[in-house]
């Protein structure tokens, strides 16, 4: 399969890999998929209470080329968001920067999905309700 | 200066050698002739051709040069074998058994000789990639006409116990024929010592041109017949019609002379190459074999990593043209039956990947395919949230998987 040049990128220069203290209180984690579907995307941000901003994402993704791409897009993307404007990142934003084909256009839900689970994880820790999240993607 | 990518690949094809392209030039050239051309000096250096490079492949694995059959490719080859004989031996019986890890052109014909009102028996392997021998036995009945065993298997190697099978299924009765595909021109093969009596194999896997194959069909003791499965001009003693493939059968037969003289030297030398691979790869935390170590082809091998997903490995080792147990039916993500039927998981078998050398595999290519692997698999896992977790002691199969 031929990659587009983003995803190979992202794949080669993957940015904010790593991990966030899941203990801290300002932390969300989010792990979505599964080992056995072949993805499984851990996405954490670290989140500003004051100005309800976020100042760190990291990932760690077992998957292919373009889950992986979707993810390390997901941590620049966030990075310096509000809370409210992370919640509106849309998988078809990813699928459209990283030129993702059709096969692969559940990697940009399952980034998606992991950025959502991420913020629940942070608004649970702190004692806010967990957001509905919809579930038309699956 | 290493030319990239390098070819690890050789159990899907291997490169045409030169000797044999030389040996095929006149034949694409100046000797035209169709070798069923009986009238004519054109027709005549045809047959000549035709009948050397039968010689040369009745050699290497000792049979007579009737007992060749040509056609198109180890698939026709067993189509031709096992089709063939369930129509020949109808009176006999209609029972063929045959295992789980077979080639899908094996697997199937078998399926559509079920088809046609069949019974196949499918023995399974253990986690060598072995049959038992008692399996074996059980499963033969006085319907048995076939048993039908590859020799190597493509994916992994692993040669299976051959004489034993085939005199199994002589005590019963019953035809032995082997899907030699990745064996002939890689170990030694020797039809009657074997106990033999078809056998599928072809020209491009051992350095010759693609679209030509053979099919042994042993012609005393017994003397087996096979229904043809092309209908024409009667050619191949009536068991395959269609114009010889000329220069093709010229270049599988060259390619057959040169196995038969330097097998033995290419095997030492691969199988050195190989185990170095091998051990270098096994350094790596996690990682395993695939199959028989003890019972394979010299120039395979085939390794799972654990904790990286297959077609991101595939993505790191670009610099290599390697087969995955996730892309080797391409289009589709299931991951590799044979693997899955050593026992593997679904995640291993997609993180593993499959080298095949060649005569033309060098030192230095073993070298950078070792540390680009490895750096590959360690980025990867660097990456990988399972690895972290395995490296803090989580068992995954405790966690509740956000599945999708």
């Amino acid at each position: 399969m031929a990659y587009s040049d983003k995803v190979i990128d992202h794949y080669s220069n993957p940015r904010n890999v790593g991990t966030l203290d899941k203990s801290k209180k300002t932390v969300g984690t989010g792990l979505v998929g599964a080992p056995e579907c072949g993805d499984v995307m851990r996405l954490q941000i670290e989140v500003d209470e004051a100005t309800n901003t976020i100042t760190d994402a990291k990932f760690k993704t077992f998957g292919c080329g373009s889950a992986i791409a979707s993810s390390s897009l997901a941590t620049e993307w966030l990075k310096g968001k509000t809370v409210d404007e992370a919640l509106a990142i849309d998988n078809m934003e990813i699928v459209e920067e990283l030129a993702l084909p059709p096969v692969k256009i559940h990697c940009s839900v399952l980034a998606e999905d992991a950025i959502k689970m991420a913020i629940n994880d942070y608004r649970v820790k702190n004692g806010l309700p967990a957001l509905e999240l919809e579930k038309s993607h699956h | 200066m290493l030319k990239l990518p390098i070819y690890l690949d050789n159990n899907a094809t291997t490169p045409l050698d030169p000797r044999v392209l030389e040996a095929m030039m006149p034949y694409l050239t100046d000797v035209f002739g169709n070798a069923a051309s009986r009238n004519h000096p054109f027709g005549w250096a045809a047959e000549e051709g035709v009948d050397y490079a039968r010689e040369q492949i009745s050699q290497l694995i000792n049979c007579d040069p009737k007992e060749i059959i040509f056609t198109s490719g180890a698939t026709e080859s067993d189509n031709l074998g096992i089709k063939g004989v369930y129509e020949m031996y109808a009176q006999r019986g209609n029972h063929i058994i045959t295992t789980t890890t077979e080639h899908k052109a094996v697997l199937d014909t078998c399926k559509h000789i079920e088809k046609l009102g069949g019974k196949v028996t499918y023995l399974p392997v253990n986690e060598q990639g072995l049959i038992s021998l008692e399996e074996l036995e059980a499963a033969m009945t006085p319907q048995t006409i076939l048993v039908t065993i590859m020799y190597g298997n493509n994916e992994t190697g692993t040669v299976q116990p051959i004489r034993e099978i085939a005199a199994i299924a002589h005590k019963h009765g019953a035809l032995f024929m082997s899907d030699g595909t990745q064996a002939v021109g890689k170990i030694p093969v020797d039809v009657q010592a074997d106990g033999i009596d078809l056998m599928a194999f072809t020209a491009h896997k051992m350095y010759g041109p693609k679209g030509v194959g053979a099919l042994y069909v042993r012609r005393k003791n017994p003397r087996v017949k096979v229904t043809a499965q092309m209908d024409g001009g009667g050619h191949e003693r009536g068991m395959r019609s269609g114009t010889l493939n000329v220069p093709g059968i010229v270049g599988f037969g060259k390619a057959c002379e040169l196995a038969r003289l330097e097998m033995a030297a290419d095997a030492e030398r691969l199988s050195k190459l190989r185990d170095k691979l091998e051990a270098e790869l096994l350094t790596l935390e996690e990682s395993y074999v695939n199959g028989s170590r003890e019972h394979r082809l010299p120039h395979v091998t085939n390794i799972s990593f654990k904790y990286v997903e297959g077609e991101g490995l595939m993505m790191g080792v670009k610099d290599l043209a390697v087969s995955s147990g996730s892309a080797c039916t391409s289009a589709s993500l299931e991951p590799s039956y044979v693997l899955k039927a050593l026992g593997l998981s679904d995640d291993l078998a997609h993180s593993s990947l499959r080298f095949g050398l060649s005569r033309f595999t060098t030192d230095e290519q073993i070298d950078y395919a070792i540390n680009h692997v490895k750096e590959a698999v360690t980025k990867l896992r660097e990456m990988s949230p399972l690895w972290e977790m395995h490296k803090e002691g989580i068992d995954l199969n405790t966690i509740e998987w956000a599945e999708h």
